[in-house]
């Protein structure tokens, strides 16, 4: 077991896997890391789950040193520039500190949330399976809370092995991707064309329960008011004064407003990455397109440890790997042909 | 099968989907949602995640890896034609509440607003037989009905940033208890030590989608020793099973 000493940090930073289930139905909402993507690469580079939980850097800078023993620990998700002892190392890589050692991690660029993975992982004690830190719900391990500056973490202690890089895979681009509903019968065609039409900006005051979208307000057809229904990952909540929420980990589980259309699962983590005052587009798929990209997402998750090489070693090109993506091969319990 | 042309399945996403038998909050509703519940969770069928039982609808949230929308949905159609509502509840809660003063703030404008003293609005809310109807928003928020119509006040014009654990609480039609400190532009007309949701207890809820809810009125000083005993860990609240023979007799 090693320690690591959380010397400064900012908001918005604390202890996220997958996040909590089962709970929903007593207004327990999952929380959850806001890019399962990052968190997966972060997590294969040291020799983890995909889904084990590890530290999301919120947007400002972080500094941990180690206390005791010494640790193997990867950055993915928002790019950011990062020293060791004040020397640059890269992100993508696995990186060893020593004790006394101090890593720096400035602030993202081009995204907010960065993952760092330590190799043996974070000591703590689930709940619902999960040591995803919920503030409001007084959960999270081993903190329930995020990170202050002071705070200590036992984490694994490096194990022997060669240092490893992760050939990330081509970012997807263009807008994110909407299934319509489940409340766009709200709204009438022409509200439903401008909200795809109009470049949002993501407010200053979003955080990890939503992103407020500023832009053109879109007006109801019907009430702005429904009675209260569940909320899913994504929903795209339009409240009485016409500006869209776009609610995340973080958020009520049910509520009492419109929602025009939902995030794919694909494409949430690119969407919680859009960093405040930058645009933010929409497109509708079709629902049977948002779950073919849900499958894709997923067979890219199970092959990132294929794409982590031993540093020194890089040639096998990336492309390879998924020139073997085609339909899933998953079993569907209701639909025996699929 | 019965076709219910209320009946709409409504996507949220591509790993959820509501199932909404109507669009008003109605305990006949509410008793076929929790119907839907129980006979979707007693098949265990491999992919569906986990559901939200709101007044009117089902959420579903599951793994599209696993199961389609196309399958799921009409699958969900079928059970819930062959489904019927669910049955009153036996669990009944006994709530104690401090009503007025420095917790109970809105209590007077409440009555003012009906010509009415303060006692007269706390009886009538004492009165009211409850059901749960949902769970939501936050942990342990509980979305009651039953609230006496001649004291429904609706929403403020201004929600307050800020409302007290414990809020009990009342907001157009509806009443509410709110387990934890939370924004809210419901008229707040007590608190109680009940901690709905308690991180640290087992079971971390107390209250289940189509329970009986009542309030009692407790003093100043009962409120206190009774919160020292909740945080610790005890329910505070009283639970009360009825029997088969109760619930056949219809005793309120």
């Amino acid at each position: 077991m090693s320690v690591l000493l959380i010397e400064e940090v900012g908001p918005a930073t604390s202890v996220q896997d997958l996040g909590r289930f089962g709970a929903l139905r007593y207004g327990l909402g999952t929380a959850g890391a806001m890019d399962r993507f990052g968190l997966a690469c972060a997590n294969v580079l040291v020799g983890q789950l995909w889904n084990a939980p590890a530290i999301e850097v919120g947007p400002l800078p972080m500094r941990i040193k180690v206390q005791e023993g010494s640790v193997r620990l990867a950055l993915s998700g928002a790019t950011r520039s990062m020293t060791l002892n004040g020397a640059p190392v890269q992100m993508h890589e696995t990186v060893c500190l020593a004790e006394g050692e101090v890593l720096v991690m400035r602030a993202s660029k081009g995204g907010v949330f960065s993952y760092l993975a330590i190799e043996g992982g974070i000591s703590g004690t689930p709940s619902f399976g999960s040591f995803s830190v919920h503030r409001r719900a007084g959960l999270g391990s081993p903190l329930a809370r995020p990170f202050e500056g002071g705070d200590r973490l036992d984490v694994g202690s490096m194990q022997p092995g060669a240092e490893r890089r992760l050939n990330l895979p081509k970012a997807v681009e263009g807008p994110v991707r909407c299934v319509l509903g489940p409340q766009d019968d709200y709204f009438s065609s022409e509200m439903i064309a401008q909200f795809f039409a109009t470049d949002w900006v993501i407010s200053a005051t979003s955080d990890r329960m939503g992103y407020r979208l500023e832009g053109p307000p879109l007006t109801h057809a019907r009430s702005p008011n429904i009675v209260s229904d569940g909320i899913a990952n994504g929903s795209l909540q339009i409240p009485g004064n016409g500006q869209p929420l776009l609610l995340l980990a973080d958020r009520g589980t049910t509520g009492g407003y419109p929602k025009i259309a939902t995030v794919i699962t694909a494409d949430l983590g690119r969407a919680a990455q859009t960093p405040v005052g930058t645009v933010i587009r929409f497109q509708a798929v079709p629902i049977e397109t948002a779950q073919a990209e849900t499958k894709r997402f997923m067979q890219l998750v199970n092959q990132l440890p294929q794409l982590c090489q031993p540093i020194g070693q890089e040639g096998i090109s990336s492309e390879m790997l998924f020139a073997g993506h085609g339909a899933g091969h998953a079993t569907n319990a209701l639909d025996p042909q699929t | 099968m019965l076709h219910d042309p209320a009946l709409r399945i409504l996507p949220c996403g591509d790993a959820a989907f509501t199932i909404e038998f109507g669009e008003t909050v109605d305990p006949v509703l509410n008793a076929r949602v929790l119907g839907l519940d129980d006979a979707l969770a007693l098949e265990a069928l491999a992919g569906v995640h986990e559901t939200i039982p709101t007044y009117r609808s089902l959420y579903v949230s599951y793994d599209p890896e696993i199961l389609s929308f196309a399958a799921l949905s009409t699958h969900l159609e079928q059970l819930a034609a062959r489904t019927g509502p669910k049955p009153p509840s036996p669990r009944r809660w006994r709530v104690p509440v401090s009503y007025g003063g420095e917790f109970g703030f809105d209590l007077e404008e409440v009555a003012k607003g009906k010509n009415l003293t303060a006692d007269e609005v706390v009886r009538r809310h004492v009165a009211g037989d409850y059901r749960v109807y949902m769970l939501g928003y936050m942990p342990g928020y509980a979305y009651l009905g039953g609230l006496d119509q001649s004291i429904a006040t609706p929403r403020r014009n201004e929600p307050r940033l800020v409302t007290p654990a414990g809020a009990v609480m009342i907001g157009g039609v509806q009443a509410g208890i709110q387990c934890l400190e939370a924004p809210s532009g419901w008229h707040i007309l007590g608190r109680t030590p009940m901690r709905s949701y308690h991180p640290h207890r087992d079971p971390l809820f107390l209250l289940e989608p189509g329970d009986a809810v009542r309030f009692y009125e407790v003093s100043l000083a009962e409120w206190h020793e009774m919160d020292k005993a909740a945080e610790a860990g005890e329910r505070v609240a009283e639970l009360i099973i009825l029997s088969a023979d109760q619930m056949a007799g219809g005793v309120a």
